[in-house]
């Protein structure tokens, strides 16, 4: 399974760590050239700042190429600022890819004061370390999209065809179950 | 502060990998500098070049200030204490700042101690110039590095120098028998358990970015090419002719150092850089603050 993270800024490092641990080749991509030669079969999209990655994903051209590639159908993690880039709705900002059918709200829990590590449920299993950093909330969710994480009974994690979107960061964690879990779901 | 409290600390740093942190002192320039891409800013009244032109005392910056930036951005917003003012370091965290620069460039209120992080809930950022200094701070509670820099000259000269000794002192320690540790430690002067981890892990357990004179993408892609994370920019953006033009210039050589023909287009036409000063030329040596 290749699986192509654009590094334009944040934490792609992490990520790459993350689901080479999980099993797959993951690799960085960084502008057009790279993305033509890669060959990827799914997509991870990494924390960081949203505002940045928006300018820089435009600027190095990949907007275009990432834009038809989620509209094709490849599978999609997206974690974070990530998740922000997805959302159909920003509050307070125009979308970005808009592909997944969520309004997303900016630093929805405050500054980093706010940022904490707790625990999620996710498919029904309660003991997924979470950690949010300055992270947005979701505040309203499509009626084709499936909640599949939760902490303190609010909605953390999404799931729309074969996209993945979290509030939080599951790659800081050595805990390698989600990602096995989206690899197992591009792979099917 | 909780082990825990720690790590979270340590990840916003990890978020902001890659990416450019730029000094501002009025919130028209922080949105400037939020529209131009930067990650975060640091709100300060001055900027290094000018408190080092006004000399006399430099202290912590308004609140008032300081909030009127956090209401224009987004972005994280970051603002400096000085040199162990815990006083000045607990105002700045019941303003919710996201990170506290406890920095050089202020007049240091402490000849001797650190402010003891650890003691904190808000995170801090703190100045390096080699491995054993950027060990103690980190020691400390610091959860993220940055080089020292001779800020507001406009000269990456010390920058370079700082970076590289780091990282050629991190080769070294990682080369190290286990049993050799010891008496790195001791020559480091810093705690054995965070020269263990860098044995173990070839590098620090906290983003370490570069800071001091980056006035130009080129400087930006120097530092990320010597093994920089990020960038901070003081000086450099606002003391140029054409700040949002050079602020997303330097957010995209940051970004995409290792392309060379992309960073000349980004360096052609960026209008005049900061005039700057050679660090050889400057009576006030602020690196030479805390040890």
């Amino acid at each position: 399974m290749r699986v192509a993270v654009p590094a334009v800024q944040g934490a792609f490092a992490e990520q790459i760590a993350y689901f080479k641990a999980a099993g797959a080749d993951a690799f960085e991509v960084r502008n057009l050239r790279d993305w033509e030669n890669a060959r990827a079969d799914a997509l991870v999209l990494p924390g960081g700042e949203s505002t940045v990655q928006r300018k820089l994903i435009r600027s190095t051209g990949l907007f275009e190429p990432l834009e038809e590639a989620i509209a094709r159908g490849m599978p999609v993690f997206a974690t974070c600022a990530g998740a922000i880039l997805l959302a159909r709705k920003i509050e307070g900002e125009e979308p970005f890819f808009g592909a997944l059918d969520i309004e997303i709200r900016r630093n929805g829990y405050g500054r980093q004061n706010e940022s904490f590590s707790t625990s999620c449920t996710v498919w029904g299993i309660d003991d997924f370390p979470a950690t949010f950093i300055r992270a947005p909330t979701i505040s309203a969710i499509g009626k084709d999209v499936e909640v599949v994480a939760r902490c303190n009974g609010m909605p953390t994690g999404v799931k729309c065809a074969r996209i993945i979107a979290l509030a939080w960061h599951p790659e800081l964690s050595r805990d390698l179950r989600l990602g096995r879990k989206f690899l197992e779901m591009a792979a099917g | 502060m909780s082990e825990n409290r720690q790590e979270i600390n340590r990840n916003l740093a990890q978020m902001l990998k890659g990416g450019v942190i730029m000094d501002v002192t009025t919130p028209e320039q922080a949105k400037i500098a939020e529209a131009a891409g930067a990650a975060a800013v640091m709100a300060l009244e001055r900027i290094p070049a000018d408190i080092r032109a006004a000399g006399g005392v430099s202290r912590m910056s308004d609140p008032a200030m300081i909030k009127g930036i956090q209401d224009a951005v987004s972005i994280p917003v970051m603002a400096k204490c000085r040199i162990g003012h815990i006083a000045e370091a607990r105002v700045l965290e019941a303003i919710g700042i996201d990170y506290i620069d406890e920095s050089e460039v202020l007049s240091p209120a402490d000849d001797l101690y650190h402010i003891d992080k650890n003691k904190f809930r808000a995170p801090f950022v703190c100045g390096a110039r080699d491995l054993g200094e950027a060990l103690r701070r980190i020691g400390e509670g610091a959860a993220m590095i940055r080089t020292k820099g001779e800020p507001g000259t406009g000269d990456v000269v010390q920058a370079v120098r700082h970076l590289r000794k780091m990282q050629s002192e991190i080769r070294r320690i990682a080369a190290l028998r286990e049993d050799e540790i010891f008496e790195a430690a001791k020559q480091l002067a810093a705690p054995l358990d965070l020269v263990k981890y860098v044995h173990d892990n070839g590098k620090l357990p906290v983003v370490n970015f570069a800071a001091g004179g980056v006035a130009t993408p080129a400087d930006a892609a120097l530092m990320m090419e010597l093994g920089a994370e990020g960038v901070f920019v003081g000086s450099g953006i606002f003391k140029s002719g054409d700040p949002a033009k050079r602020a997303a210039a330097i957010v995209r050589a940051t970004a995409d150092w290792q392309d060379a023909k992309l960073v000349a287009e980004l360096s052609a036409n960026l209008g005049a850089a900061m005039v700057g000063i050679n660090a050889t030329e400057i009576q006030l040596i602020m690196e030479e603050r805390g040890k």
